[in-house]
């Protein structure tokens, strides 16, 4: 069954064509792929999707629910959660204060229990600790809890990123490169926790990765993009063996 | 199982002295040396010394209150002075003209002040940097302005007369009388301040300040944590404009100018953005100050007989403005930055790396 429906969504900058006529399915615990060429309109895509940008035209449902237009903050206590292109980690704030962070959607603590942070505050507190430090352990990064995540270094901050979204106990993740930049090694962990995440949580994923390899051996299914259209969809073998997609990227080079 | 359950309590236990507001032993017997000594000031002698913990108690709840506004949630404030105002004009009719106790003047005045915050904040939304700062300076002009005018409430420039304080039968009409009542009600102010600040509000505040895009797509509602910021400011800000007004026994429009508000923004600048120590660091720092140029200023008449008589409110305007400076270049952090350090140089002493 269906979790996610894009129905014929534009996007437009003036007059660049960031989005055209898009439709795209996500089935219900899927590991569904993004790829193509830089500027294909993979991070605008997200970005329509996490309620970051207003399409232009076209709808998207969440199960049977228009989220169109809707506010990033109305999406995300859908159960929508994402991860960015370029870090967007809360830097002067702690590792573990950015995944409570993440848990808001799931606290109800105002300023006014707050402030005497006693009874239903401080339970609060301490059940979303209990919470994230579960995500912690998972993630494998214990030893950097108290640190500021601004000091650490890249590789570990997209692994405190990829927390964050999982401390909001998403239906669905989307994941913008989430392997970008890194090592063999590093990237190999990720790919480890993205599947963990997709098939032992059973989150739904949606990510946009340019690492062939990744997304080959974890994707179930590929579409790809190219000047905001869809040029492809399929298996990652049939993607592999598909002309367009060849073509779209060659020409890029 | 049973295993499994202890060791879930000991994780849960482990937890809460983790968000204990004093974390070690030694924090908690340097925080009691500290009451004791604050408690027996007024006894050691010096009444202007007094004078100015009074003084500085007051201003440190009102930066504690443009801290989390600026500090903490990034919305920069020139019209700091204006919820003080507001907070001492709310208090000192209430209890002059309506002779209403302290314990109920007092809180109308900070939610006067807060009505005041949401009814600005909510304009301000749009507004960053710049043109925020721009929007509360005018802000802040209009309420100097109407203080003097609307003088069938505020007596103008004519000035209000605030009866004291009177707490079970007695009235609280000196400096060292009230000492004790200002530094509590600052405390209580500290501690729901850095309870709102460890919990889910300050959170979303910080949050805002980094980067308010990815705030908002991990669920945190824009519009409400901004306003929520103005109002919690505006609330401190009033709470410690009416304890300004009971400490006085007289306010008057001179009292709320435009320097106000630049000197709240000293202050927290000086002390550190975004630290709740650090509001309290910057108001002492910037209350004192003034006394050490006043002095500085007679030496320097004494040798230099043209200077004689001289010294007036432009040094101390010149003062902020160079530390202001001085701080952003060398030390962004304030005060409670230098404090941090030393004290993780004792933390470790004597091992030093
Ligand atoms: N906020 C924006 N304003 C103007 N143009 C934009 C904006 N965001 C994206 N674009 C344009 O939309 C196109 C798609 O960009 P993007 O979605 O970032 O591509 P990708 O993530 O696939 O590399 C690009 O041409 C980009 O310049
Ligand atoms: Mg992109």
């Amino acid at each position: 069954m269906e979790l996610l429906e894009v129905q014929s969504l534009s996007l437009r900058f003036g007059g660049i064509v960031a989005l055209a006529d898009l439709n795209i399915k996500v089935r219900e615990g899927g590991l569904h792929a993004v790829i193509g060429p830089n500027g294909a309109g993979k991070t605008s895509l997200f970005n329509c999707l996490s309620g970051v940008y207003r399409p232009t035209t076209g709808n998207i449902f969440l199960k049977d629910r228009e989220i169109t237009g809707m506010k990033p903050h109305q999406i995300s206590r859908l159960g929508i959660a994402r991860t960015f292109q370029n870090i967007e980690l809360f830097a002067n704030m702690t590792v573990m204060d950015n995944l409570l962070l993440g848990r808001h959607v799931h606290m109800k603590t105002g300023p006014f229990s707050g402030a005497l942070f006693y009874g239903r505050a401080l339970t609060e507190e301490v059940h979303c600790r209990l919470k994230v430090e579960e995500i912690i352990d998972f993630l494998e990064i214990e030893k950097v809890r108290k640190k500021p995540v601004g000091s650490l270094p890249y590789g570990i901050q997209k692994r405190v990123e990829l927390g964050r979204a999982l401390a909001m106990q998403p239906n669905i993740l989307l994941l913008d490169e989430p392997v970008a930049g890194m090592n063999v090694e590093e990237t190999e962990d990720m790919a480890r926790f993205i599947l963990d995440i997709n098939e032992e949580l059973g989150v739904t994923i949606i990510m946009v990765e340019h690492d062939m390899g990744v997304v080959m051996d974890i994707a179930e299914i590929v579409t790809v993009l190219d000047f905001g259209a869809k040029i492809a969809e399929g298996s990652p073998q049939e993607i592999q063996a598909n002309n367009r997609v060849i073509e779209a990227y060659l020409g890029q080079e | 199982m049973k295993v499994l359950a202890i060791r879930s309590k000991t994780f849960r236990e482990s937890y809460k002295e983790d968000i204990r507001l004093f974390q070690t032993i030694w924090i908690k017997v340097w925080m009691g040396l500290f009451i004791v000594f604050l408690s027996l000031l007024p006894f050691l002698g010096d009444p202007y010394v007094v004078y100015l913990v009074n003084i500085s108690s007051v201003a440190a709840i009102s930066a504690l209150g443009l801290n989390i506004l600026t500090g903490f949630t990034g919305q920069i404030s020139l019209g700091h002075a204006a919820f003080f105002a507001i907070g001492a004009y709310g208090t000192a009719i209430l209890a002059s003209r309506f002779s209403l106790p302290f314990w109920v003047s007092l809180p109308a005045g900070g939610i006067v002040a807060t009505v005041a915050g949401l009814l600005v904040g909510v304009p301000c939304l749009r507004l960053k940097g710049l043109y925020l700062a721009m929007a509360t300076m005018s802000f802040g002009v209009v309420i100097e302005f109407l203080v003097v005018t609307l003088d069938g409430l505020t007596k103008g420039v004519r000035g209000i007369a605030v009866p004291p304080v009177k707490l079970f039968g007695y009235a609280l009409d000196s400096n060292e009388t009230l000492y004790y009542l200002l530094l509590s009600v600052t405390a209580l102010c500290l501690i729901t301040a850095s309870n709102i600040i460890r919990t889910r509000v300050g959170r979303a505040f910080v949050a805002i300040r980094d980067r308010d895009i990815a705030a908002e797509v991990m669920g945190v509602d824009l519009v409400t944590y901004k306003v929520m910021a103005f109002a919690i400011s505006s609330f401190y800000a009033g709470i410690a404009g009416g304890l300004y007004a009971y400490l006085m026994a007289y306010i008057h429009p001179e009292h709320f100018s435009f320097l106000l508000s630049v000197q709240y923004l000293a202050m927290i600048i000086v002390g550190g953005l975004g630290s709740i120590l650090g509001s309290v660091f910057g108001a002492v720092f910037i209350t004192i100050v003034p006394e050490f140029i006043k002095s500085f200023a007679e030496g320097l008449s004494r040798i230099f007989p043209v200077l004689e008589g001289r010294y007036d409110d432009n040094w101390n305007i010149a003062a902020f403005g160079l530390m202001i400076v001085l701080f952003l270049i060398f030390e962004p952090k304030g005060l409670a930055g230098i404090w941090g350090r030393v004290k993780t140089c004792f933390k470790n002493w004597p091992y030093t790396y």
